[in-house]
């Protein structure tokens, strides 16, 4: 067993270890369906201390819909997309609700759209695009991902447009699939989006699930992952922009109750612009049963301007020593400039120089989108990005 | 003919303590076609001379000039220096984390040049120039400096100094922590350089062991923030015989060192 712990960095702060935070077990954190059996937050609660609640359009306090999201699903042939009333028995087989606003989505869908990943194929990329409701609107969402045994595919969800908008995301992994999943949160600049995304995985699945959140008011995802057999192996990648005045929070969740599983989360983000504010908490529970497992996650955050803040949380629990390997490291820090004067010194101009920087800073996971259609669209956003602020 | 003139060159340090004066009036020309070695022991200000030059923002230049071919090189942002031709080999590269090195040197060149090389000219150019300073090609994929040894830091910057040209080349310490097989690739590299054009090289070091390699028209003592003896070659035979006693013994020294 290798415990590893962060890793020190030039120009980096390491992050706490939650010194002085209450101490509870990932374990004991209350899951329900049921809306009511969550009291309504009030921002305290150690899942909500960071979340501007004034700005969640009531999601957390039993707002109404007024209106529905439009979903619009490109899938190819052997692809199954089905719209389902709520009652479909497959529905919520992948997770239970971890919030009071996973609760309220649960209970507050009307249709859920279900597509189903043929098994023992290889699919081409299914598209979803999710639309939100329109500016003041409230709207209620579910969706279902099903990669049957064998199966190899990539799902692409893309998130646009305005409103608040609340989901629960199933993604459930036959034994021996490779489920690909790349979630786009390209919102309008007033969009409120609170999801939840319940990863199951299957014996011997291969689960890669890719982050993009970009544009939006306030936008808090949840990604939960669980094993039901041996030889499980999940890669979170996550990668935020936020400009002035966004709130951004990712929570990763690895559930680690099967032996023998993998997981890798690596999560990094850049913020600029006055009150640009990203959260990122990375929990992992390793427990007894989970002998052999490997696991190691990582966040990472540019801050480019002042006035900009990075939360960054990783937690780390490990209740059998029989382990393969386990390990965090989390830093914050802000632009290099000994960087910038190496690029300059060669005579690179300064704009370019610190778009170099930021790129590379990116690298490792723009790398890793097997979708060139959203690689290259995300190089395109974090150029324009960039040109905004003008470095 | 390129000509670097520095001219009673006062330069302070920013620090945590405040500002404090490292460089107390420097007088030095480097002409095109001479390698002026500056010679020093640690904590004299011979790194502080070569990142003042280059323009990096930990220093203030309090007083005197720095010219390149009559442009006050002080005026200009760093790019704009090093695009005017000035080059500053550095004694710790940084490392730039998911910036390729052939994206780097093709960016650099292009930068420098004024236009982007031609790819297939390109290529050739940088394989060429890797291989004579016996860099695996594989390095190109990787990103700039990142996990590189202290010797491999050293090539590619000689690497960069060939396909830069600049008119001037400020060599800080590229000598230090190179074994004899890696001194002997990069002087190479450098002696390539000074003869490939009407080129000047300020040639820093602490050890008079690279001087076997390259040999210096001019050698300089500097000791206290200033240059404290000019000479030939053969100052550096002194240096190598009787060490910096005689230098940092001096009153205004003492403190520095």
């Amino acid at each position: 067993m290798a415990v590893t712990t962060d890793q020190e960095q030039h120009g980096l702060t390491a992050h706490s270890h939650g010194a002085g935070a209450p101490i509870s077990s990932r374990a004991d954190h209350f899951t329900s369906f049921d809306v009511n059996a969550f009291e309504v937050p009030g921002g305290r609660e150690e899942i909500w201390r960071f979340t501007p609640m004034k700005r969640l359009a009531n999601l957390h306090n039993g707002a109404e819909a007024t209106g529905t999201a439009n979903v619009e699903v490109n899938a190819p042939d052997g692809v199954t997309v089905e719209t389902v009333a709520r009652g479909d028995e497959r529905l919520g087989v992948a997770g239970t609700p971890g919030d009071r606003v996973a609760a309220q989505a649960w209970s507050s869908f009307t249709e859920a759209t279900v597509v189903t990943l043929p098994g023992d194929a290889k699919s081409e990329p299914t598209t979803i695009t999710v639309t939100g409701a329109g500016e003041g609107q409230v709207a209620y969402g579910h969706l279902h991902v099903h990669a049957k045994q064998f199966a190899e595919a990539v799902v692409v969800i893309d998130h646009r447009g305005s409103g608040a908008y609340a989901d629960n995301v199933e993604f459930v992994v036959g034994d021996g699939a490779h489920l690909t999943v790349v979630a786009i949160q390209d919102w309008a600049d007033d969009a409120v989006h609170v999801s939840s995304h319940h990863a199951k995985l299957g014996r011997d699945a291969s689960f890669k699930h890719t982050v993009i959140t970009l544009g939006g008011n306030v936008v808090r995802l949840t990604p939960v992952v669980t094993y039901t057999g041996r030889g499980g192996d999940a890669e979170l990648l996550g990668l935020y922009f936020a400009d002035a005045g966004q709130h951004l929070e990712h929570r990763t969740f690895i559930d680690h109750s099967a032996s023998n599983c993998r997981s890798n989360v690596v999560y990094k983000g850049a913020l600029q612009g006055e009150d640009a504010h990203t959260v990122w908490i990375g929990d992992v529970l390793i427990r007894a049963a989970a002998e052999g497992t490997e696991t190691f996650e990582l966040n990472r955050n540019l801050v480019l301007t002042d006035g900009a803040r990075a939360d960054s949380v990783p937690n780390l629990e490990i209740e059998t020593g029989e382990i393969e390997g386990a390990g965090h490291a989390s830093a914050t820090g802000r632009f290099d400039d000994e960087q910038l004067f190496y690029l300059q010194a060669r005579g690179i101009p300064e704009d370019q120089a610190r778009r170099l920087v930021v790129r590379g800073f990116f690298h490792e996971i723009l790398l890793k989108i097997a979708v060139p259609e959203v690689r290259e669209r995300l190089e395109a956003a974090i150029e324009a990005e960039l040109e905004a602020v003008g470095v | 003919m390129a000509t670097l003139e520095i001219k009673d060159l006062h330069v302070s340090v920013n620090t945590d303590e405040g500002s404090k004066e490292i460089l107390k009036g420097v007088d030095l020309t480097i002409k095109a076609g001479e390698t002026h070695a500056i010679m020093g022991p640690n904590g004299s200000g011979k790194s502080t001379l070569s990142y003042a030059i280059a323009g990096h923002p930990k220093y203030d230049v309090t007083s005197g000039t720095v010219l390149l071919d009559g442009e006050n090189v002080l005026d200009m942002t760093v790019d704009e220096r090093a695009r005017a031709g000035l080059f500053l080999a550095m004694q710790y590269p940084v490392e730039v984390p998911g910036v390729s090195m052939s994206n780097f040197l093709r960016t650099a060149a292009t930068a420098v040049r004024g236009e982007a090389p031609k790819l297939r000219h390109w290529v050739k150019e940088v394989k060429e120039a890797m291989s004579e300073l016996d860099i695996d090609p594989a390095f190109a994929e990787r990103s700039v400096n990142e996990g590189f040894s202290g010797g491999e830091k050293k090539r590619h910057e000689i690497l960069q100094l060939g396909l830069l040209k600049p008119k001037v080349a400020i060599l800080d310490e590229t000598d230090s922590g190179l074994d004899v097989d890696a001194l002997r690739v990069v002087s190479e590299g450098v002696n390539r350089y000074k003869q490939s054009g009407d080129v000047g090289v300020m040639l820093i070091t602490h050890y008079t062991r690279i001087l076997k390699y390259i040999s210096p028209d001019f050698v300089h003592v500097f000791a206290g923030g200033r240059i404290a003896e000019s000479g030939g070659p053969e100052l550096a035979d002194q240096l190598e015989a009787e060490g910096y006693v005689k230098y940092i013994g001096k009153p205004e020294a003492a403190g520095i060192a």
